[in-house]
């Protein structure tokens, strides 16, 4: 579909999906990942600063994707979950490494990889997906 | 406060109409609504439809204009209405509080959907438009796998087992086995869905309602019209929610906020409770949907769900039955699924359903946009 073609949609996100950089604001305190522009606890009186989160959590839950949308038939199967990030916010990103092993309670971290291809021709889209820590049992 | 009913009901089979256009279905639905309320084509003031994407599933915007054009009403005022798969019970409230207002007598709410013009990944990517398309749709995710993470939590926290879950598309697919309108009329057992292709796990291929064209088109009146109709099914509760746009920002994924508000706001108008809906129509767009759409709606305590499964409560003949045309497994033209479920009510209450609960008396719908974006409740009784 061509909205995922979109380069200045990416580009404007980038540094969100490459490095995991969220909000946090500065008067509640609260943190948001995906970022935000305006602290819905808050709302005008709020700040909005970056804030980098450290990429660790914990499968709050997940799925194995089967049957995948258009542009990622190449990946699948592949597991997706929501993940617990450890400052806080949920955030869905797929799982790497064997999905057998993949488990609701598991700890994850971030990792950088190639997310989708936009055909032959269009860009390559980089950002976060998580691995589990370890055997991912958790501690 | 003034009154509306549903004086008229039509719809097109659900099915894989390779054969017709979204303009073709919009305009054979609403000639047989107006058919049915016995007006004419001049009666009607003003049109509301409900459609997702028909400018991603067939390229076409505009499609209010595009309705009353080929159905020959225009010059009247035509407003299209989207919440992805609650588009058509969105258009319903906007239609109804449009008469309310006093603006109108007698107008006509449709709903349609084109979706086998595109191919199937095509097609579940522009279903993936109603989740959140920076945050979600980018991973990979599709709207089953949604409902399955959704489904993860509840069997995780509930302990609802893969067998007992089966049971919603086996009661379903028994109520529908003689829907002319349905997609599908074929009995199945529980090993049949827990042998089916895995889609998204543990979701598999018959707990997903599936791609549909179709349309479907109820006639409105305002009481001072509607009571020179025969049988006028009145609306009783109204209600609409809005939840966070993205499955991971919810405080709990084994519940939906906004049916629980939604229903609350339609219970209060219509001074009623869970336990006076003699049938209902929800949105069981995947399983687990229908489990929680029960404990949402009151019809069970949170985690008591599979109890009225179990006990066959929400098949015919039990308690509350649920879905007595079949569902959504049964063709899920998305725009067009609310008008369905008010026509399937309309006719239950009438005495006019092909799969009639025995003196229904009042009538629930529940209508879900996304992963529960938005949800709208309605019910309905006769004078």
């Amino acid at each position: 579909m061509s909205y995922r073609g979109s380069i200045p949609l990416y580009w404007r996100l980038q540094k969100s999906k490459y490095n995991l950089i969220g909000k946090k604001c500065v008067v509640c305190g609260n943190v948001y990942f995906p970022p935000k522009n305006l602290c819905p606890k808050c709302r005008r009186k709020g700040k909005l600063e970056d804030f980098q989160f450290s990429g660790n959590g914990e499968i709050v839950s997940y799925t194995i994707i089967r049957v995948p949308p258009s542009g990622f038939e190449r990946q699948a199967p592949y597991a997706v979950a929501i993940v617990k990030l450890y400052e806080g916010p949920n955030v869905t990103g797929q799982i790497v490494g064997d999905i057998d092993k993949v488990d609701t309670g598991k700890n994850v971290r971030m990792v950088f990889r190639r997310i989708y291809e936009d055909g032959k021709d269009g860009i390559i889209h980089y950002g976060f997906k998580f691995e589990l820590v370890d055997d991912g049992t958790e501690k | 406060m003034k009154r509306v009913a549903v004086v008229g009901v039509g719809q097109t089979k659900f099915d894989e109409h390779w054969e017709k256009s979204l303009r073709d279905l919009s305009t054979e639905a609403g000639a047989k609504a107006i058919q049915n309320a016995g007006i004419e084509g001049k009666d009607i003031e003003a049109l509301f439809i409900g459609n997702m994407s028909a400018g991603r599933f067939v390229g076409q915007e505009h499609l209010a204009a595009l309705s009353v054009d080929y159905a020959g009403l225009t010059p009247i005022p035509a407003t299209r209405c989207e919440a992805a798969c609650a588009s058509g019970a969105l258009a319903f409230r906007k239609a109804y509080l449009s008469i309310l207002s006093g603006e109108y007598d007698i107008v006509m709410v449709g709903g349609a959907e084109k979706m086998t013009d595109l191919k199937g990944t095509d097609a579940i990517a522009t279903l993936m438009g109603a989740g959140d398309q920076e945050w979600e749709s980018a991973t990979g995710l599709t709207f089953v796998a949604l409902y399955a993470l959704l489904t993860q939590a509840y069997m995780k926290k509930f302990g609802l087992t893969r067998e007992e879950l089966a049971l919603v598309p086996v009661k379903n697919h028994k109520h529908g086995l003689n829907n002319p309108n349905a997609q599908f009329n074929a009995e199945i057992t529980v090993e049949d869905v827990i042998k089916s292709p895995l889609i998204a796990d543990p979701l598999r291929l018959l707990d997903c309602s599936p791609i549909t064209d179709g349309a479907a088109a109820v006639i409105l009146a305002s009481e001072r019209v509607a009571k020179k109709f025969e049988t006028p099914v009145w609306v009783l509760g109204s209600g609409q929610a809005s939840d966070t746009l993205a499955l991971h920002d919810r405080k709990s994924l084994t519940e939906l906020l906004a049916t629980k508000v939604a229903a609350k706001n339609a219970y209060e108008q219509a001074g009623l409770k869970p336990e006076n809906v003699s049938v209902a129509e929800v949105h069981d767009c995947f399983s687990i949907a229908e489990v929680i759409a029960y404990e949402d709606l009151g019809f069970a305590d949170k985690g008591g769900a599979r109890k009225l499964l179990v006990n066959n409560e929400t098949t015919i003949g039990g308690r509350i039955p649920v879905n007595t045309d079949g569902g959504l497994k049964l063709g899920h033209p998305v725009g067009a699924t609310g008008i369905k479920q008010i026509i399937e009510i309309v006719k239950q209450l009438k005495g006019e359903a092909i799969t009639q609960v025995k003196d229904a008396k009042i009538g629930l719908t529940h209508n879900v946009g996304g992963s529960g974006a938005t949800a709208l409740v309605h019910i309905f009784g006769k004078d």
